[in-house]
């Protein structure tokens, strides 16, 4: 089984640098790509069924071809999303400390299909190593000659920049993002219009995970084809990073095909669950997703297939719940990091979120009444998609949500027996 | 035009509105909060949604935010569909979990858009059951009280005072629902368009200092429409009375002058209506004691008898008062009120605006110019509000930007986003640094010999058949070149210029630049600023300047309205009124002048008297008694009949209608100023239109102590409006609306209901009456070619210098305006400063053309060598004043 992402990750985690890279084929797919043409790179992204891996799911190539081609531009940017703080999810740190000039290849070969002349790197705050990594790894390619002007003497100029994010999750939604970058506060923008049109400083820009720019070097050097043959899906082309989180045997990130199943990822790779515990649900794809739980084990990990499911594949790495953790309470602390996280531009969100908190918290401490969870369950809907003014608030219900379903009974023995019975 | 249809009927909409914007113009009430018809839409509060429906078969729908969506044909949308009730009720429910139960004690209250918007959404019992969230408040200086606990963040105040006004030093920190609205520290609000706030804050965070320290609710307030007297431009304002004092001053829209908004002066300065300083009684040779009005005219007849009599009007007096003045002195025995400097410079200015081909442009035009050239003003100073139009006008040629990137300009966010901090050009010439140049392209700081110079060389670069000055550097030229260009690269320019520099040549190379763009095809702007709220008005009138009028021999002087020691030197005034026998001043407030007075007869403010002022675009405007003072006052016009009828002289004019049709026959150019409201015999089914509300409370009580008795309101013989609460409260003709209300909407936000269109004009027009046109034939250019400034020896030349708190008369003293003006200075740069061994912040003595004075150093690096910066209007200093001797 191919691992294009994770093959040069080294066991110990120590971060490959430029002459290991360059020796294991590194910085080929530059100079394919300067002798390309811009649409080219495109075609072949968007026929690689590459999508975007930071949660969304939207075709990659798909994306850039909205980036605006003809007409003069003063800058056109290319912002790497780096800001991981989905809780549980940690993927993209393997990426960036592991194997950095992966990410800055597949940087300057997106710059290339869309003509940036200007990139950023956004880290989460946070993520001190991977910034100190990526600063050595971008000072040895402009060295190289990979960055700045003239790359390769090919005429093509691109500049690359870090920038550390000061911490909040609104920052990992690309318009929050680009007015944090823009040193304006972190609320997302309306759209559209979409980045690809005005984005950073007004002029068109693509903002990408760190993961989707991993896979764009190994898409031009192995082809379309090649890549979707990678996964088990037709349709969802590539490996993903999966991974675990939770009491189970051990926790960590595993480069796989789409479409393994659930029950592979956390009985085979994952070691299933610690001694004595027992398997009760699961958020596949970060804090922000629905839950599944024992009756969807069998269900292929792929876009498709989890929303089928009633839930998204998200950021791909799972939290598990298990039968001696409270299930209330792990959505109180859900919640608790999402009403502190909103970032107070509208309404639903801003006050919805904090008082859907404290009723969990009430029902948490005993205090909780049947009509309690008649209110959660509005605040479900309340802040529901289209009805706030960004995804964080739809993402925060969704646990909520789904756990109102699956674990009803165990929200109704709190009011019931006026504690928590996990305490 | 866009066909759309709302709850299914169908509307013709602009397609470049949004579908909120198509709502409340097509009759619908939408509750929203963020969206402002000046600030455009964020989709913040998410209070305006409604279904929208794919086609004619989409029976589900589904929510959007109404601003957020454009206009567009074929639109289907229902604002009353249970899911968009639904939501809104529960958008209003969350917000409710912070904001406090403090409506009975909150100076919002019953003009609160929250309680509209509340009581519209249908939300009734609150499920919320846990604590809310505290904030600290704030001192944001004398005019803002700041209640953060009231907060529902709708981001209109920040972006307001950030993106429309400019200001930096308000802004919103940190997140989640502890978003906080404030500034950095406690401090003073710097902007000088701070007061809108609490018209902008849809709640009681931001409110009125200056109300608070004697709160009215709004239904308790008699109120009538009303014009700012603190400056040339002429904003129209709704002025609110009870218990004979001033309660506040409020914005009345106008679309063609102030729209929403007055600066800070303007609403605040009302104060000195209030003032211990006020002339409440009639003295007679420095006392009041014993003295009636009888034996204050008794006085006067004797006095007047046999005897010549000069009148003395006033710029900052009505047009009918200078009037009635001159119809009781006679032509050649009548003075504006202006030294003579000033006269002939404002005489050249409205001159220059009638004979020349450039028409004056209203506040709306003015935001419709793509680029500016300032001769010579610091205007966020002297007319403040024509300074915030600048501020729009720069951004008109940017827009295109968003145009092109199909983003609708009330898509606020992305539009700013896609123009970022670009705008069209703005360049400055001035003696020194001003307001506006943190949004200037090129500033050029000079004598006003020099800007005129200066002027001129624009002027040569745009026509080069004008003349070039000469001796002139390559910095300036190349400068000039530039302003040239930048005009000519623009269908609308601007060229602003005004009286406050004092110098002639100033205003004349300003003409000529506009007019070499008008040549040049060009579809230019010329505004002149004034010194005060009538001075167009009384040039206009005709009369002799001061110097003129003191040669002719008389034994008696009468001063209406006016303080002759802010206009020349103490000395001379002092020399001139040592001639009179009897000096009689008609006045409401002490001044210097009125402490010379051998008689002193109470007179109205502009709140106790109906008239006219003339601004500075040459707009004739109405403004309307608010309140009948208990007190002697009346109206100065009035009070001069009263001289008239008691020297046996009576006039025919029996009100104020009668006056001003007078003033319309003895001088055409005021032809139509009698139409600018409906006669005083006007009524709307069979009544007046009320000043007061229909909840107007305790007029049975609130005399109690006096009468038990209820007395019969006083007739109002001058207007078409009542002063009580009888009469009618629809909507009145635009001249008369003396308060904005409508079923539901209790705040000023009813202001959508008296729009044609929301942000347009009102239905029935926009009040006023341009007099004031450009001709087509005469003009010319005027190529006056001044020499260039030169340092003298030893001596300074003084340059006045405005400030919005301080330099003019009336705000001055007010009580809040007070704690805002600092003390007389003088401003000198560095090199100077140390010539004249002077330090910063010292306190010195200068002589200020032969008279002393006492003033602070202030070090300003920007202003040009040999020239004294000196605070015009301030305590004893007047802006005559050119000679500077430092004395120490």
């Amino acid at each position: 089984m191919e691992r294009p992402l994770t093959k040069n990750i080294r066991p110990d985690g120590k971060p490959l640098f430029i002459k290991e890279y360059e020796s294991l084929g590194g910085y080929q797919s530059v100079k394919k790509a300067l002798k390309m043409q811009p649409k080219e790179i495109t075609e072949l992204v968007k026929k690689s069924n590459l999508k975007g891996r930071g949660g969304a799911g939207f075709n990659t190539g798909l994306k850039w071809s909205f980036v605006p081609m003809e007409g003069q531009f003063e800058h056109k940017y290319l912002v790497a999303n780096g800001d991981e703080m989905e809780p549980g999810t940690f993927k993209d740190r393997l990426l960036i400390e592991g194997d950095p000039h992966q990410l800055i290849e597949g940087m300057i070969v997106t710059a290339c299909a869309i003509q940036a002349d200007e990139g950023y790197i956004f880290i989460r705050g946070e993520y001190t190593e991977a910034a100190e990594i990526v600063k050595k790894a971008l000072a040895e390619a402009y060295e190289a000659g990979y960055l700045g002007k003239n790359i390769l003497k090919s005429g093509f100029n691109f500049n690359l920049h870090l920038h550390t994010s000061v911490g909040r999750y609104i920052c990992g939604e690309e318009t929050a993002l680009l007015n944090s970058l823009e040193g304006k506060r972190a609320n997302p923008r309306a759209k559209p219009p979409f980045p690809q049109v005005s984005g950073l400083f007004g002029q068109p820009t693509i903002v990408n995970n760190i993961e989707t720019l991993c896979n764009i070097p190994h898409i031009i050097n192995n082809g379309a084809e090649w890549f979707n043959g990678l996964s088990l899906t037709p349709g969802d082309g590539g490996t993903k990073i999966f991974g675990a989180s939770g009491k189970v045997k051990r926790p960590g990130l595993w480069e796989l095909p789409f479409g393994v199943t659930l029950r592979e990822l956390l009985e085979e790779h994952a070691g299933g669950m610690r001694d004595g515990l027992k398997f009760k649900g699961c958020l596949p794809g970060g804090a922000s997703t629905d839950f599944l739980v024992e009756q969807h084990l069998d269900i292929r990990m792929d876009y498709a297939s989890v929303a089928a499911a009633g839930s998204r594949l998200g950021t791909g790495t799972m939290i598990v719940l298990d039968d001696k953790t409270c299930p209330v309470g792990m959505v109180l602390n859900l919640e608790h990091f999402f009403a502190q996280e909103s970032c107070g531009f509208c309404t639903p969100c801003r006050e919805g979120l904090p008082w859907t908190e404290k009723i969990l918290q009430k029902i948490e401490n005993g205090k909780g009444e049947m009509k309690d969870l008649d209110l959660l369950q509005f605040h479900t809907k309340f802040m529901g998609p289209g009805n706030t003014f960004c995804a964080l608030a739809p993402g925060a219900m969704a646990p909520l949500q789904s756990a109102l379903k699956y674990f009803r009974e165990d929200f109704e023995l709190h009011i019931k027996e006026h504690k928590c019975s996990w305490k | 035009m866009a066909k759309i249809k709302i709850n299914g009927k169908e509307f013709e909409v602009d397609p470049k509105k949004n579908l909120l914007e198509a709502s409340i113009s097509a009759g619908y009430d939408v509750p929203y909060f963020c969206w402002h018809p000046k600030l455009g839409s964020i989709g913040s509060c998410r209070q305006c949604a409604v279904v929208k429906y794919r086609d004619e078969n989409d029976t589900v729908g589904r929510l959007v935010m109404s601003c957020m969506e454009p206009a567009s044909e074929g639109s289907i949308i229902s604002t009353d569909a249970s899911q968009a009730v639904e939501f809104r009720s529960n958008v209003i429910e969350a917000l409710m979990t912070n904001h406090p139960h403090d409506c009975p004690v909150c100076d919002e209250g019953g003009e609160c858009h929250l309680q509209d918007m509340t009581v519209m959404s249908g939300h009734q019992t609150r499920r919320y059951e846990f604590g809310k969230r505290t904030h600290k408040n704030q001192y944001l200086g004398p005019f803002i009280n700041h209640e953060m606990n009231r907060c529902i963040q709708c981001y209109r105040c920040v972006r307001y005072y950030r993106d429309y006004a400019g200001g930096d030093d308000l802004n919103v920190f940190s997140s989640r629902n502890r978003v906080y609205f404030g500034r950095a520290n406690d401090g003073v609000l710097e902007s000088e368009f701070s007061g809108n706030l609490v018209e902008v804050c849809p709640t009681g965070v931001f409110t009125d200092k200056t109300l608070k320290k004697h709160h009215t609710r709004k239904w308790d307030l008699t109120t009538a429409p009303s014009i700012c007297t603190h400056c040339s431009v002429g904003c129209n304002t709704i002025v609110g009375e009870r218990y004979g004092t001033i309660r506040r001053v409020y914005s009345r829209y106008n679309e063609q002058v102030n729209g929403y908004f007055l600066c800070d002066r303007g609403r605040f300065g009302y104060e000195f209506m209030n003032s211990d300083k006020r002339i409440k009684k009639f003295v007679v040779n420095g006392s009041f004691d014993g003295v009636t009005k009888e034996s204050a005219f008794d006085f006067i007849v004797k006095a007047l008898k046999g005897k010549k009599i000069i009148g003395i009007g006033s710029p900052r007096a009505s047009l009918e008062t200078n009037f009635t003045l001159k119809q009781l002195v006679g032509n050649e025995n009548f003075s504006v009120g202006l030294s003579h400097k000033d006269y002939q410079l404002a005489k050249l200015a409205i001159d220059t605006l009638k004979n020349g081909n450039v028409r004056t442009p209203s506040l709306k035009e003015v935001e419709q110019c793509e680029s500016v050239f300032v001769l010579g003003e610091d205007i966020t100073n002297t007319a403040p509000m024509l300074a915030l139009s600048i501020r729009q006008a720069i951004k008109n040629i940017t827009k295109t930007k968003a145009d092109k990137a199909g983003i609708p300009l009330w898509n606020d966010a992305p539009a700013r986003e896609i123009i970022q901090d670009a705008h069209g050009p703005l360049h400055i010439a001035a003696p020194m640094a001003s307001r506006l140049d943190d949004v200037a392209n090129s500033t050029y700081f000079s004598a006003p010999e020099n800007i005129a110079r200066f002027g001129y060389v624009v002027a040569h670069f745009i026509d080069s058949k004008l003349s070039l000055p000469s001796g002139l550097t390559e910095e300036v030229t190349s400068k000039a070149r530039k302003i040239a260009s930048d005009l000519l690269s623009t269908a609308k320019p601007l060229i602003v210029s005004g009286v406050h520099c004092k110098n002639e040549d100033v205003l004349k190379a300003a003409s000529d630049v506009a007019q070499a763009l008008k040549t040049a095809g060009k579809d230019v702007r010329l505004s002149y600023t004034f010194e005060e709220s009538n001075t167009v008005g009384a040039v206009l009138l005709d009369g002799k300047s001061l110097e003129e009028v003191f040669e002719t021999k008389a034994e008696v002087l009468i001063i209406v309205e006016n303080d002759l020691y802010r206009r020349l030197s103490t000395e001379k005034i002092d020399s001139y009124l040592s001639k009179f026998e009897q000096v009689i001043v008609l006045d409401h407030n002490c001044t210097s002048t009125t402490k010379k007075a051998t008689v002193i007869l109470p007179v109205g403010t502009f709140t106790e008297a109906d008239g006219t002022f003339v601004n500075m675009e040459g707009r004739a405007q109405r403004f309307y008694q608010v309140f009948v003072p208990e007190s002697d006052t009346i109206e100065s016009w009035r009070r001069i009949a009263q001289i008239a009828t008691a020297i046996d002289k009576p006039f025919d004019q029996k009100n104020f209608y009668d006056f001003t049709e007078s003033l319309v026959i003895n001088n055409a150019q005021f032809t139509g100023i009698e139409t600018l409201a409906p006669p005083p015999d006007f009524k709307v089914q069979g009544q007046k239109i009320a000043r007061e509300s229909l909840r107007y409370s305790g007029r049975t009580a609130m005399k109690a102590n006096i009468n038990v008795h209820e007395l019969k309101p006083i007739e109002d013989a001058d207007s078409a409006m009542s002063f009580t609460m009888e009469g009618y409260h629809g909507q009145a003709p635009t001249s008369l609306i003396t308060s904005y209300w409508a079923p539901g909407w209790n705040s000023a936000q009813a202001i959508n209901k008296y729009q044609i269109e929301v942000g347009g004009a009102l239905h029935g027009g926009d009040p006023g009456l341009r007099l004031i046109e450009p001709s087509k034939t005469n003009f010319k250019f005027y190529q006056s070619n001044p020499d260039a400034f030169k340092v003298s020896g030893s001596g300074l030349k003084g340059v006045p210098v405005y400030k919005i708190f301080g330099s003019e008369e009336l705000s001055s003293k007010a009580a809040a305006v007070k704690e805002r003006v600092s003390e007389s200075f003088i401003l000198l740069n560095s090199k100077d400063a140390a010539k004249a061994d002077v330090k910063a912040d010292e306190t010195i003595e200068i002589s200020l053309n032969g008279q002393l004075s006492s003033v602070k150093v202030l070090i300003q690096d920007d202003l040009a060598d040999g020239l004294a910066g000196i605070s015009a209007g301030y305590c004893g200093i007047n802006p005559e004043m050119t000679d500077v001797t430092i004395k120490k």
